[in-house]
């Protein structure tokens, strides 16, 4: 990094460190044993207080009967045991079966956004790998979106997607893809999950590139000059060389992704405005729903930690796999 | 290494197209709110069929958006450099001290980062309302609570960064500030901070964005009086009416110091966001 300058000689000369004041023996020992612990406190209770604690009251949330009529003060709220978590799985009922489909819903535009947002980052990382004119504008312009407060990058593509007054009906109408005299709906119906997706690679993969690019700084030229000097093309390069440098970048990153997507609230908050079509109901905004808008809060926070749990595992399965490759590899 | 015919055309396709697909949305929130109204209430045109910039004059009186702004403004840069500050102590702990704990605090810390926004946002609410009930500080609803939530959140990133910055310092300046009698506050004071500061900015400016954007517990967890500008910009679609030229000339003014810093910033960023990711 060209953030840190030598300092030249920091001490002038002459003043041997046993000039210093004397400290007693004792109290020093115990502020080098003590100090850490001291200068971590702060965050430490914070993290505690909002995160933490919060989790837990979560999980006791969730054993409650906590309707709207024991918010005002929940210590009244019945312990009903798991009944919220048999609400939660039974999936022949029909709190069971939507959750599980927004879920699926979930799943699918998790696999997909992330994917998407991995191939276009790798391939302008790729690309931009080479000088050329106009390479240092493009990766201003390519990390734009992740500078961008996410509800008014949301709420351009909800305009956007307006079925009379938006620009993709337009432009499509005037590359002859649609009908225009009965375009279709974007924000309702099977189109909403495109949308939806479309919206969330857009956001998503500027960070992918970013990490990407980042990764790619690390490969050594001469592995691309031995490559090429064997006659191996673009795609055995990427192959041979490219991938497996940047392992160690994707798998961070794979998972981050993985991560923020799975959660993702505000891209469909935005979008739809509170109450996704039903083909576009993700998780969070299904949880969401279910406690604040009919006002559940011991299901949705059963069905929090539901998905807590679901994620914990996913990663620690992950994290398993990953890591054991890497030490076969 | 010469690169051959087709890579180069490749090249300049892909990139090309992923050029417009950034721009589109930037071009479309741009020109739109350079738009009179009748422009985006009827078919979608391009060009703005008169350039005007009502917009941005009307834009302050369909929302209250002067208070927005100024919550926002509050709430995001409080959140910003409390937790740059915390983060410091944090950051100089992890990187110039080995104890017990270390690598515990730093995984539970980050990995706060990958718990659901939903499951602390039932739980804090309701330990906001409650907390209002018995004592009285009102955190629910109130520009005190959303800042001290927010300094949460990006505090783990902050943390992160903050290590890798401190640890490309090297140790033998710490000493040389040790052997002239600096204690370890001293030590991180007069010679860390100083020659982090580009990294702190860095930080700041990426804690700032976070609150900035935040979108789930500023629907929940403020009013009318507290409203933040996530919230407040879907005011522009009103009963009546969408005025989405405001909304886009609004979502312009927003974006544009976050973009500006980030921009201004990218160097540092991306140093900082992939220290921990790259090694």
């Amino acid at each position: 990094m060209a953030t840190t300058t030598a300092p030249g000689p920091v001490r002038p000369a002459g003043r041997p460190a046993q000039d210093g004041p004397p400290r007693p023996r004792g109290r020093r020992t115990v502020r080098r044993t003590y100090l850490p612990y001291l200068l971590l406190v702060p965050a430490a209770l914070l993290e505690l207080g909002i995160h933490v604690v919060p989790m837990l009251v979560g999980v006791w949330m969730s054993l409650l009967e906590l309707t709207q009529f024991h918010i005002r003060d929940w210590s009244t709220a019945p312990f009903t045991g798991f009944e919220n978590y048999r609400v939660t799985f039974d999936f022949g009922s029909a709190t069971g079966k939507d959750l599980l489909h927004s879920f699926w819903v979930t799943a699918l535009y998790t696999t997909l956004s992330v994917g998407f947002s991995w191939m276009l980052g790798l391939a302008a990382a790729v690309f931009l790998q080479r000088p050329f004119k106009g390479r240092a504008l493009l990766r201003t312009l390519f990390l734009t979106p992740y500078a961008l407060p996410v509800y008014t990058a949301v709420i351009t593509w909800t305009f956007m997607f307006q079925r009379d007054t938006g620009l993709v009906n337009h432009a499509l109408d005037q590359l002859g893809l649609i009908d225009g005299a009965n375009p279709p709906f974007w924000l309702i119906g099977e189109n909403s999950f495109v949308a939806l997706l479309i919206v969330s690679v857009w956001k998503s993969w500027p960070f992918a590139f970013l990490c990407l690019m980042a990764g790619l700084q690390n490969v050594p030229p001469e592995l691309y000059e031995a490559s090429a000097i064997d006659g191996a093309n673009f795609w055995r390069r990427l192959r041979d060389v490219t991938l497996p440098m940047l392992r160690p970048v994707n798998q961070v990153l794979l998972l981050v992704l993985f991560l923020w997507t799975f959660n993702d609230f505000n891209t469909p908050y935005v979008l739809f405005g509170g109450s996704a079509p039903r083909q576009a109901d993700l998780i969070s905004i299904h949880i969401y729903q279910s406690s604040f808008v009919t006002w559940n809060f011991g299901l949705g926070s059963a069905m929090s930690v539901a998905l807590l749990l679901f994620l914990l595992v996913v990663t620690a399965v992950y994290l398993l796999v990953t890591n054991r490759r890497r030490e076969h590899a | 290494m010469r690169e051959s015919t087709g890579e180069r055309w490749a090249r300049r396709i892909v990139l090309s197209l992923l050029t417009l697909f950034v721009l589109a949305p930037l071009y479309v929130m741009v020109s739109s709110g350079l738009k009179p109204l009748r422009d985006v209430q009827g078919a979608f045109t391009w060009l703005p069929s008169r350039v005007t910039f009502q917009p941005f004059v009307d834009m302050w009186q369909t929302v209250p958006l002067g208070r927005y702004l100024v919550n926002s403004l509050l709430v995001a840069s409080s959140a910003a450099v409390i937790s740059v500050a915390i983060a410091i102590f944090a950051a100089f702990a992890i990187s110039r001290y080995r104890f017990r704990g270390r690598q515990l605090f730093s995984v539970t810390v980050l990995s706060t980062q990958m718990f659901p926004g939903i499951l602390f946002l039932l739980p804090l609410f309701l330990i906001y309302v409650n907390l209002g009930n018995v004592t009285g500080i009102e955190l629910y609803a109130s520009r005190l609570g959303l800042t001290i939530t927010y300094l949460t959140f990006s505090l783990p990133f902050s943390i992160w960064m903050l290590v890798g910055y401190f640890d490309s310092i090297p140790r033998g300046l710490d000493e040389a500030a040790q052997v002239d009698g600096a204690g370890p506050l001293r030590t991180l004071f007069q010679v860390i901070l100083p020659t982090a500061v580009p990294g702190i900015v860095a930080v700041t400016v990426y804690a700032f964005m976070t609150a900035w954007g935040e979108v789930l517990f500023a629907s929940v967890m403020t009013d009318e009086n507290s409203r933040t500008l996530a919230v407040g910009l879907q005011g522009y679609a009103t009963q009546y009416n969408v005025y989405w030229n405001q909304a886009m000339a609004a979502s312009v003014v927003v974006s544009i110091p976050v973009v500006i810093g980030f921009l201004a910033l990218q160097r540092y960023f991306v140093a900082g966001l992939t220290a921990g990711a790259v090694k």
